[in-house]
C-alpha cells in the first residue's frame, strides 16, 4: 500500500509537468499581454515592467525559470494584484473554496446515496419514479442556471437567505452555493447508486444472505450497500473535478472569495502567474484526491490489493 | 462401423434446393426488438417528440418569427412576454426579440452538440477499437495515455484554450470533442475486448474471414448499442459544456448567440427581466431532459435486464 | 411454533449409535421444541398442489403446475428435471425467496406448519436455521467483500446467538468438518482466495452451522469439475449421516442421483411426472420421459480406424503459453497452458480429449487450428501449417472447421441464421451467386435436421440444441474434412445432448469426417471417440484406444476421473 502510494505520487509528477507545460505555453502564445490595460503604458515603463517580471527573456528561459521557482514553492508575483504573490492569493482564497467544495461533496454523498438506495429498493414504485425524475431534472438543469434562480428566489424575492457574499462562511451564506454546486452530483450519484444497488440485489450472494434468514434491511446494510457503493466511490474522482470546475462559476455568482474567480479573471487579464498558479494548484489537488479515492476503493474491495 | 471412404458432401455440388429454395419468413432482429421496447417506453417517446419539436423550431423557427436576430424594436425594450407586439417571449434590454434569439441560440448550441459529439465519436471509436482489437502492449500504452488525459484538469485547459484562441466556434467544436472522446474510447475498448473473446468472433476467424470483415460484420454491429446510448448521453453533456463556456463569456461572439450566452445575459437582468433568464433556461433544460430520458430509454431497450 | 409432540420418548426414535454431537443436537432441538418425531408422525416436509405463476407484463407464465411430494426426516429426495422443468422454482418457493412477481398457491408444510401463510418474521427464523440452502454458483454465492469466517459466524449469531470467540471456535469446527485445509488460516480468507470447490465447502459450512432439518442443495456440484463433484457429494452424504438432516437435492443429472438419493421425483414443464424409490425408478420407470432420461446416457462406441489410415493432422511438441499481467504494475507472469503435446489424427478417426477445467484441452484445440499463437510443429494433410500466415491459412480453413461449446455465444446475435451459415461461403466460394449460396445454406440446414424455412430468423429465436445444430451447419457448409468439436454438448440438456451426438455420428458416417472431440464428460467421449487422450495441467496423462483405457486405465488420475464420473463412491449407503 505504502509503496503503491509512493509510486502513484511519483507518477503524478510527469502528469503535473504536462499540465504546467501545456498551460504555460498556451498562455504565452495568446495574443495580448498582462500590461495592455485601458490606457497604454509608455514604452519605457512597459519595458521596465517586462524586465522586472523576466518577460523579456526568451520563452524557454522563462519556462525553466518558472519551473525552478515552482520547485522551491514559489508561484511568482501576480501581475494584476500588484502587491500580492500568487501563493498568498491562493492561500487566502483556498479556505473558502475548500469549505464550499467539502460541503458540496458531502451533500452529494449523504443525499445521493440514500436516494439511490431507496429508489432501488422501491424499484418501479412511485417513490422510484419521483426520485429518478427529480434526479434527471437535477442533471438537466445546469448549476449556472440553478445558482441565479436560487439567489433570485431565496435571496431576492423571499429574502430568507443572503443572495451572495461570504460573511466568513456562515451557514446562511453557504447554503445556496452548496445546493447549487452539489445538485448535479447528487443527481448523478443517486442514479448510479440505484443502478448498482439493483445489480447487487440481484446477485447470488444476496440470495445467500436472504437464505440465511437475515432481515431485508440487514441484507441491504450488511451485504448490499458496500459492494453497491464501489462504482460511486470510483465516480468520486470525476465528481470532485466537476465540483471544482463548477465552483469557478458558483464563486462568481455568489461573490465568494475563493480561488475559482481568480482563474477566469486571471485568464482574461493575461495574469500569467495567477492562471498558472491556479492550474498547478488545482491539478495537484485533483491528482491527490484521485489517489485518495483509489486507496479508499482498495480498502472497500478486498479483491483489489495494491501490494505487489 | 468401419471406415467409409471419404465421400464428398451432398451430391457433387448439386443442391436439393437448386432453383427454388423454400420461402423463409423474416425473423425478429434484435434491433426490431429494441425498437419495439423503446416504443413502449412512454417517457422516451415523449422525449423524442419534444426533442423533434425543439430541433425543428430551432431550424426553421427563426424564419417564421416576425423579427430578425439583431433587429431592435425601439417600442419594446426589455418588455415582458406580450402577444400583441409579437414578442411572445418578450425582448431583451436592447429590444431584440427573445424567441428569435433563443431559437438562433438553439441552432448554435445544437450544432456544437452535434459536431462535437461527432468529433468525440470518431476519435473515441477509432481509438477504443484499435486499442481493444490489438490488445496487449498497444492497448496498455494507449490506455495509459487515456489515464493521464483523465487526470488532467481538463476544464481549465479548455478555458485556457478559449482564452488564447479567442471565441471561435470551430475551436469550441474541437475543444469539446477533444475532451469528450475519452469516455467513448473506454466504452468502445471495453466492448471490443469483451466481443473479441466471444466464440462467434473466434468462429469467424476459423472460417477464414478477413480481419476487416470481422470488424465490420461482427464487432461493430454488436458494439453499436452501447455506443448509441453513450452518444445520446454525450449530446446533453456537450450542450452543457458549451453553455458553461458561453456563460463564462468564452463562447460564441456577437452577433451569434447561444443558450449559454443568453442565460448569462439573463442572469444579470433577472431582477428586472426574469424572462430573459427563464426562456433560454427552459429551452436548455427541456433539451437536456429529453436527451437524458431518451438515452435512458435506449439503454433499457437495448439491454432490458437493467430496468 | 410447531405443535409436534416433543415427549421425552424422542430419544428412543433415534438410532442407537449416537455420539456426543448427536446428543447435543437432540438437546438443542428439544429446547427449541423441534425435536425429531416418533415414527408414524407426519413427514418432515409436505408439499401439496404447489403452483407458481410468474406475473409478467404480457400475462402469467406458469412455472410450477400443481406439484405434490413429501420428504421424510433424514431422507434424500432428488428433484430431477431438465432446464425449464420448474425444479429450482419449487425449491426456492419452499424458502419463499422467489421474486415478488411470482404468485405461489398450494401448501408447503414443514412439520405441519404451513410456510406459505407463515409471517415473514417466522420465515426468517426458519431460513438458514431449520432450512438451509446450498446453491449452484459457488463462485458468486459468497459475499466477495466479507471474510469467510464472518459469513459463517453471521448465521450463528443470528440463529444461535453465538458471538465472539465461541462463534469463531464453532466456525473453525465447521470449516474442519467440511474439509477445508488449514481452517485456522482460511477462516480469515476472502472468497476470491479460495477455489470453486472450497467455496462450495464454505457454503455447506454456512448451511450446516445451525444443524438444519432440511438442506436444499440446488445443483450444488454442477459448476464443479468431476473429481471435485464426487468429493462434495461424499461430504454431503457423510454430513447427512452425522446430522440426520433431510436433503432435497435438485439436479439435472440422473447419474448422480442413482448413487445419492433415496427417492426420486422427475419433473418436466412444471409438472411432477413420477415419484418413487430411486432403485424402482431406475429399474422400472413408469413414464416414457423418465425412461428417456435414463437412457439419455449416451450409448455405443466407435470402432477404431484401420491402422494404415492416412494421417490428416499431426502435431509435435505443441506448446502454448500466456503472459498473465498482474494487476497494476506487477511483474508479468508466463503461464504455460499446453506443455509439449504430440498428436496424430487419422482420417475417419475421432480422438477424444478429456480433462478438467484448466487442463489446457481447449487451448490445445485452438492451437491446432492456428487460432492461437503456439510453438511446435503442426501439419495438416502433409502441409506444415506453422509457417503460414493468415492468408496462407485461409484456403485450408474450409477443410478444418470448429464447433464451440456455448450455443449462445457462438452465433453472432445480429446476423440471421442464413447469413451466419453463408459467411464461410462468401470467403471460400466467392463465385457463388446469391441464389446458389441460399441453396447451399438450405442444404446445410436440412443436413442438421433444421427447417430451411427458418434461415431468415435470428439466433435468439432458437433453443440451445437448435443453435448448436446451426453452429454445426455453419461448419458443414464448407464441406470440411476435419472438425474440432470443443465441448459441443456440454451446455445442453441430456435429452438434447443425445440427439446432437447422434447427429454428429451420422454426419461422420455420411461424409467420412475426422473429429477431434474435446470434453470433460467421459460418458460422451466414450460413446463418440475411438482414441482417447487424458490431459491434466497442459500435459498428456494417458492416451490410447478408448476401449482399452475405459477397460483398464493405467494412470491413477484417469481412474479417479472415471470413478468420479461413473461410480461416485459415496461411502456407505445411507439408512
Amino acid at each position: 500500500m505504502l509503496s503503491y502510494t509512493l509510486k502513484r505520487l511519483l507518477q503524478a509528477i510527469p502528469t503535473l509537468l504536462i499540465v504546467i507545460t501545456l498551460s504555460f505555453f498556451l498562455m504565452r502564445v495568446a495574443p495580448g499581454g498582462p500590461f495592455d490595460g485601458e490606457r497604454r503604458l509608455p514604452p519605457e515603463i512597459e519595458q521596465n515592467l517586462r524586465a522586472a517580471y523576466h518577460l523579456d527573456e526568451p520563452l524557454p528561459m522563462q519556462y525553466l525559470r518558472y519551473l525552478g521557482d515552482l520547485v522551491q514553492g514559489d508561484l511568482g508575483p501576480s501581475f494584476k494584484y500588484k502587491d500580492f504573490d500568487v501563493s498568498e492569493l491562493i492561500s487566502q482564497g483556498f479556505p473558502a473554496s475548500l469549505e464550499l467544495g467539502m460541503w458540496a461533496i458531502l451533500a452529494a454523498l449523504l443525499i445521493g446515496v440514500p436516494l439511490g438506495v431507496i429508489a432501488a429498493i422501491r424499484r418501479n414504485s412511485t417513490a422510484d419514479y419521483v426520485v429518478m425524475s427529480t434526479a434527471l431534472a437535477g442533471i438537466a438543469v445546469p448549476n449556472f442556471v440553478i445558482a441565479p434562480l436560487l439567489a433570485l428566489v431565496f435571496g431576492v424575492l423571499l429574502g430568507w437567505l443572503p443572495a451572495g457574499g461570504w460573511n466568513g462562511g456562515a451557514w446562511q451564506n453557504l447554503l445556496l452555493p452548496v445546493v447549487a454546486l452539489s445538485i448535479q452530483q447528487i443527481a448523478y450519484i443517486a442514479r448510479m447508486m440505484r443502478a448498482s444497488m439493483i445489480e447487487v440485489l440481484g446477485s447470488h450472494y444476496i440470495r445467500t444472505a436472504r437464505a440465511k434468514g437475515l432481515s431485508e434491511w440487514k441484507v441491504i446494510l450488511r451485504h448490499a450497500l458496500r459492494p453497491a457503493m464501489l462504482p460511486v466511490v470510483s465516480y468520486l474522482g470525476p465528481a470532485i473535478a466537476g465540483i471544482i470546475t463548477g465552483s469557478v462559476v458558483i464563486e462568481q455568482i455568489f461573490g465568494i472569495p475563493g480561488i475559482g474567480r481568480y482563474f477566469v479573471q486571471g485568464a482574461l487579464n493575461r495574469d500569467y502567474t495567477l492562471v498558472m498558479g491556479t492550474v498547478v494548484f488545482y491539478g495537484a489537488l485533483i491528482l491527490l484526491l484521485n489517489l485518495i479515492v483509489d486507496l479508499l476503493y482498495s480498502m472497500l474491495d478486498p479483491q483489489i490489493r495494491y501490494d505487489d | 462401423m468401419s471406415q467409409t471412404t471419404p465421400a464428398p458432401h451432398g451430391t457433387g455440388g448439386a443442391s436439393a434446393f437448386d432453383g427454388q429454395p423454400p420461402a423463409a419468413p423474416a425473423g425478429d432482429s434484435l434491433t426490431r426488438d429494441a425498437w419495439r421496447r423503446l416504443k413502449q417506453n412512454r417517457a422516451a417517446m415523449c422525449s423524442l417528440v419534444v426533442m423533434a419539436v425543439i430541433v425543428l423550431a430551432c431550424l426553421i423557427g427563426p424564419w417564421l418569427t416576425p423579427f430578425e436576430l439583431d433587429e431592435v424594436d425601439w417600442n419594446a425594450i426589455g418588455t415582458g412576454p406580450d402577444l400583441a407586439s409579437g414578442h411572445v417571449f418578450g425582448t431583451d434590454v436592447n429590444g431584440r426579440d427573445l424567441l428569435t434569439r433563443t431559437l438562433h441560440g438553439g441552432q448554435i448550441s445544437l450544432s456544437v452538440a452535434l459536431v462535437a459529439t461527432f468529433v468525440s465519436l470518431v476519435i473515441g471509436v477509432l481509438y477504443g477499437a484499435v486499442s481493444g482489437y490489438f490488445g496487449g502492449r498497444t492497448d496498455n500504452l494507449m490506455m495509459r495515455f487515456v489515464d493521464i488525459m483523465y487526470s488532467l484538469p481538463f476544464m481549465f485547459l479548455v478555458i485556457l484554450l478559449m482564452v488564447v484562441f479567442g471565441r471561435n466556434i470551430f475551436l469550441i467544436y474541437a475543444a469539446i470533442g477533444a475532451v469528450e472522446w475519452l469516455d467513448m474510447s473506454r466504452i468502445v475498448r471495453g466492448q471490443v475486448l469483451a466481443l473479441k473473446k466471444r466464440e462467434f468472433v473466434e468462429a469467424a476467424h476459423a472460417l477464414g474471414v478477413r480481419d476487416l470483415q470481422v470488424v465490420t460484420r461482427h464487432l461493430i454491429p454488436n458494439a453499436l448499442g452501447p455506443v448509441i446510448v453513450y452518444v445520446t448521453l454525450t449530446v446533453p453533456k456537450v450542450i452543457l459544456l458549451e453553455s458553461f463556456l458561453s456563460f463564462l463569456g468564452l463562447g460564441v461572439q456577437e452577433p451569434l448567440t447561444s443558450w449559454g450566452v443568453l442565460i448569462s445575459e439573463g442572469k444579470d437582468m433577472m431582477e428586472t427581466a426574469p424572462w430573459m433568464l427563464l426562456v433560454p433556461s427552459a429551452f436548455l433544460a427541456a433539451t437536456l431532459f429529453c436527451l437524458n430520458f431518451l438515452g435512458d430509454g435506449l439503454r433499457d431497450a437495448l439491454d432490458p435486464k437493467t430496468r | 411454533m410447531t405443535s409436534s409432540p416433543s415427549t421425552s420418548g424422542t430419544s428412543s426414535s433415534l438410532p442407537p449409535a449416537r455420539n456426543a454431537a448427536d446428543q447435543a443436537r437432540a438437546d438443542t432441538l428439544t429446547r427449541l421444541g423441534l425435536a425429531a418425531e416418533a415414527p408414524g408422525t407426519p413427514p418432515l416436509m409436505e408439499i401439496n398442489d404447489l403452483k407458481v405463476d410468474f406475473q409478467l407484463p404480457d400475462g402469467a407464465v406458469p412455472a410450477v403446475k400443481g406439484v405434490s411430494f413429501t420428504l421424510n426426516k433424514g431422507e434424500t429426495l432428488a428433484l430431477v428435471g431438465e432446464s425449464g422443468s420448474g425444479k429450482s422454482v419449487t425449491s426456492t418457493a419452499i424458502l419463499r425467496l422467489l421474486p415478488e412477481l411470482a404468485e405461489i398457491k398450494g401448501a408447503i408444510r414443514l412439520r405441519g406448519e404451513d410456510l406459505l401463510s407463515a409471517s415473514t418474521r417466522r420465515m426468517r427464523e426458519l431460513r438458514g436455521n431449520r432450512i438451509a440452502t446450498v446453491f449452484q454458483e459457488p463462485m458468486t454465492s459468497l459475499n466477495p467483500l466479507h471474510r469467510i469466517g464472518r459469513q459463517i459466524i453471521e448465521v450463528l449469531a443470528l440463529h444461535r446467538d453465538l458471538k465472539g470467540r465461541a462463534a469463531r471456535h464453532k466456525a473453525l469446527e465447521l470449516l474442519e468438518q467440511v474439509g477445508i485445509p488449514e481452517p485456522a488460516r482460511r477462516i480469515d480468507s476472502y472468497p476470491h482466495e479460495l477455489s470453486g470447490g472450497q467455496r462450495q465447502r464454505v457454503m455447506i459450512a454456512i448451511a450446516l452451522a445451525c444443524e438444519p432439518d432440511l438442506l436444499i442443495a440446488d445443483e450444488p456440484t454442477t459448476a464443479l469439475d468431476v473429481t471435485v463433484q464426487a468429493q462434495i457429494l461424499r461430504l454431503l452424504k457423510s454430513l447427512q449421516q452425522r446430522y440426520g438432516m433431510a436433503i432435497l437435492f435438485i439436479t439435472h443429472d440422473l447419474s448422480i442421483v442413482r448413487h445419492f438419493a433415496d427417492r426420486v421425483c422427475v419433473m418436466r414443464h412444471g409438472e411432477l411426472l413420477e415419484t418413487g424409490a430411486t432403485h424402482d425408478v431406475f429399474e422400472s420407470p413408469q413414464h416414457a420421459y423418465t425412461r428417456m432420461l435414463i437412457d439419455a446416457e449416451p450409448a455405443g462406441e466407435k470402432a477404431p480406424v484401420a491402422a494404415d489410415a492416412p494421417v490428416l493432422l499431426s502435431a509435435r511438441d505443441v506448446r502454448v503459453s500466456f503472459t498473465i499481467k498482474r494487476p497494476l504494475f506487477g511483474p508479468k507472469v508466463a503461464f504455460e497452458a499446453v506443455r509439449g503435446i504430440d498428436l496424430e489424427v487419422r482420417r475417419g478417426q475421432t480422438i477424444g480429449i478429456v480433462g478438467e477445467s484448466g487442463s489446457g484441452k481447449s487451448t490445445l484445440g485452438r492451437a491446432l487450428l492456428r487460432l492461437l499463437k503456439s510453438q511446435g510443429q503442426i501439419s495438416f494433410d502433409g502441409v506444415d501449417i506453422m509457417p503460414l500466415d493468415k492468408s496462407g491459412m485461409r484456403p485450408l480453413r474450409s477443410r478444418m472447421q470448429v464447433v464451440f461449446q456455448d450455443p449462445f455465444g457462438s452465433l453472432s446475435p445480429r446476423l440471421t441464421v442464413g447469413e451466419i451459415i453463408s459467411e464461410g461461403l462468401r470467403v471460400h466460394h466467392p463465385e457463388l451467386n446469391r441464389a446458389q449460396r441460399d441453396a447451399r445454406v438450405c442444404d446445410a440446414l436440412s443436413e442438421v435436421s433444421l427447417d430451411p424455412g427458418m434461415r431468415n430468423r435470428y439466433p435468439h429465436e432458437f433453443s440451445g440444441g437448435q443453435r448448436q445444430r446451426i453452429a454445426i451447419a455453419r461448419a458443414l457448409v464448407l464441406k470440411p474434412e476435419f472438425l474440432l468439436l470443443d465441448e459441443p454438448t456440454s451446455a445442453l440438456d441430456r435429452s438434447v445432448q443425445v440427439t446432437v451426438i447422434d447427429l454428429l455420428r451420422d454426419l461422420q458416417a455420411r461424409h467420412g469426417l475426422t473429429y477431434l472431440f474435446i470434453s470433460h464428460d467421459l460418458a460422451v467421449v466414450r460413446a463418440l471417440s475411438d482414441h482417447l487422450i487424458v490431459m491434466k495441467e497442459g500435459e498428456v496423462v494417458e492416451s490410447g484406444s478408448t476401449h482399452a483405457i475405459f477397460e483398464a486405465p493405467r494412470e491413477r488420475y484417469t481412474r479417479e476421473l472415471m470413478q468420479a464420473a461413473f461410480a461416485p463412491d459415496l461411502g456407505q449407503t445411507h439408512h
